[in-house]
């Protein structure tokens, strides 16, 4: 099985440098998650591992060699694109075969190892159709299945949802999910969407501008952002991001309003610094519909007004205004609101983050 | 009448007057073939009359036979001519479609310095008309002893095509999406095979249809081929047509007779090819 690692990994166009000597080590069978904005870099780092983009500097290991100049099919990976890339002139049964038939493998071994992974993932009925015979999700089935068929020590996923609906992409999730499960071969999935990253990932690489911001499990990403950019990217609804400056153990901000400051951040603050202060819509809750958290003594308490709120069910997102500012709400057991309404909020400033304006990074010790 | 009643009868009327407008376009377009297949069986006075006989009072094959008779029995080198048209047309085109298919695959895949500079300069060489270039061609021919030859019209004809095989095969690479070759060198190919075995096949009926189009075009090719060739060993079927003017006289049934017998073989290639032409062949290689 396979590790793999990036040292100092850039990408240059020209003069225009795209990955900025990026580091990092995968350990074997992780599921790695690269997420980032559209032009992060994320998609050319994939590309740079998978051998289809030369590396300007910096070298990638895959178990343990360095792998910088080898083409593609000395890789021993595999790749699922976007586009699921299905040789069309194929049928599905030559599409899983191709990489076998290339590597010159007996008939049998051939037969054998396509029905296995047909049978994985519930394609024997489609063995003889053609791929433009087939539906979307049925597609992106048979690109994991050619994937899987040789056996690789690196699994690349290059945004393999993002052409489906909304429906059958939590399904093919699960799907993949399942199928590392079963495999057990390093992943590295690159996605822009958040929740596919969370929902998948053993740790989870969010990039920005060719660097990487922070890499973590799904909870440390979440729970300990360790920058601003970070806080605002990972979870849906965003984290409430306020800029504010520090006054008489206050923040006050832009818009005038004034919250008592965390104490968990006391020590590491002094006055007249600014920040930028973010609450997750989970920590400010209508008084009485939140998650209760043990941080009781951190709850502020204040009446604001509604704007609008998103009923979903279960949950209804509402959006109140503070000094002029939205934020955004997280209600459980949802009671009807009206909008103008004024009610009670709590928010748990113990869950709170700050972040140094100047440098986006955490001030949490 | 109420509205339904006559909206479905002014459908039908816009029916029947499509099919109608269809019918004399298909017309204007088919009637000259039409009209030298019915010139070549029968007589020439029929022919030349005034007003036009549409319907022949007699028809008769004899054009054909005397073309096949040999020379001083109304013949001519039919046999020759085909086999010198042939020669030349297979060998230019399958030149032309191999320089085509490199060129076009490095226009639609790589990029390069002055690359949309040296597409220009491809596309302007077909603004040139090829009878402005005869004389000079000839002198240069003269010169290089390639005059009345295969080769000298086999290379003149394949410099005429590849700048539009370039450009046709261009097109049709530019829609096999890069993702498939990608795919095709990550399942282990080079990326040699990785053209042959998925980027090839895929943009087969592109390549097919610039065949033909450089296949129609040495084969119909007249005015340089007037110019470069001289003899029996060299002449193709079009300036063959020319052996049917006399001094005084114009042989046009001859000439009819010998126009059939150079479209059909070029009729029967595009039948046979026309069905590899199907496009949407691609469909369902990416998202859906």
């Amino acid at each position: 099985m396979a590790t793999v690692s990036l040292k100092k990994l850039t990408k240059r166009y020209g003069n225009i440098e795209i990955v900025h000597g990026i580091g990092l080590d995968i350990a074997d069978r992780e599921f790695i998650a690269l997420v980032g904005p559209s032009g992060c870099g994320k998609s050319t780092t994939l590309r740079m591992i998978a051998g289809l983009e030369e590396i300007s500097a910096g070298s990638i290991e895959i178990g343990g060699h360095v792998v910088n100049d080898l083409p593609p099919r000395s890789r021993n990976i595999s790749m699922v694109f976007q586009s699921y890339a299905l040789y069309p002139h194929m049928t599905v049964r030559e599409n899983l075969g191709f990489s076998l038939k290339i590597a010159g493998a007996a008939k049998e071994d051939m037969d054998r190892r396509v029905a296995e992974a047909s049978a994985i993932l519930g394609l024997d009925t489609l063995l003889d159709r053609r791929p433009s015979q087939l539906s979307g999700g049925q597609r992106q089935r048979v690109a994991m299945g050619r994937a899987i068929v040789r056996d690789p020590d690196v699994f690349l996923f290059d945004e393999p949802l993002s052409n489906l609906d909304a429906k059958l992409r939590t399904q093919m999730r699960t799907e993949i999910k399942k199928l590392h499960a079963k495999v057990r071969s390093t992943v590295i999935y690159v996605t822009h969407d958040q929740v596919e990253a969370m929902t998948l990932a053993d740790r989870i690489v969010i990039m920005r501008d060719g660097h990487i911001e922070q890499v973590g499990t799904p909870d440390e990403v979440f729970r300990r952002p360790a920058t601003r950019f970070v806080a605002g990217f990972i979870g849906s609804p965003p984290m409430n991001l306020h800029e504010a400056v520090i006054d008489d153990g206050q923040l006050v901000f832009t818009s005038g309003a004034k919250l008592p400051l965390p104490g968990q951040f006391k020590a590491n603050v002094a006055a007249s610094d600014k920040v930028v202060f973010g609450l997750r819509p989970d920590d400010i809750y209508p008084t009485g519909h939140g998650i209760s958290s043990g941080g009781a003594a951190e709850v502020h308490q204040i009446e604001l007004p509604i704007t609008v709120t998103e009923p979903l069910g279960n949950e209804t997102l509402v959006f109140v205004e503070f000094n002029g500012s939205d934020w955004v709400s997280r209600m459980l057991n949802p009671r009807p609101l009206r909008s103008g309404e004024r009610v009670a909020m709590s928010l748990d400033l113990s869950q709170a983050h700050l972040f140094a304006t100047e440098t986006g990074k955490t001030l949490r010790s | 009448m109420d509205e339904n009643s006559s909206a479905r009868l002014k459908r039908r009327l816009l029916d029947i007057v499509y099919r109608i407008g269809l019918f004399l376009a298909m017309l204007t377009i088919c009637l000259p073939g039409l009209w030298i297949v019915l010139s070549s069986l029968r007589p020439t006075v029929e022919i030349m009359a005034k007003p036009p006989v549409w319907i022949p009072q007699e028809v008769s094959f004899d054009a054909y036979v005397a073309m096949f008779s040999g020379i001083g029995k109304g013949g001519i080198p039919v046999i020759e001519y085909f086999r010198n048209s042939l020669i030349i047309s297979v060998t230019s085109t399958v030149i032309a479609v191999a320089i085509g298919m490199a060129g076009g695959y490095a226009f639609a895949r790589y990029r390069f310095r002055g690359k949309s500079g040296v597409f220009l300069g491809l596309m302007l060489t077909r603004t040139v008309p090829g009878i402005a270039l005869s004389l000079p061609l000839f002198f240069l021919y003269v010169r290089l002893g390639v005059i009345d030859t295969h080769f000298g019209l086999i290379l003149a004809y394949i410099a005429l095509n590849v700048p539009f095989t370039i450009w046709l095969i261009d097109g049709f690479f530019r829609q096999v999406p890069k993702d498939l070759a990608e795919a095709a060198q990550i399942d282990g190919c080079t990326r040699w095979q990785a053209f042959w075995q998925v980027e090839f096949p895929l943009a087969g009926p592109g390549i097919a249809s610039a065949a033909i189009f450089a296949f129609l075009t040495c084969w119909n090719e007249f005015a340089l081929a007037s110019q470069l060739t001289r003899s029996v060993s060299a002449k193709t079927l079009p300036v063959g047509l020319l052996d049917y003017t006399a001094e005084f006289t114009i042989d046009w049934r001859g000439m009819c007779a010998l126009a059939v017998v150079m479209i059909i073989p070029a009729l029967t290639l595009t039948f046979i090819v026309q069905k590899h032409l199907v496009g949407g062949l691609t469909s369902g290689a990416v998202k859906g």
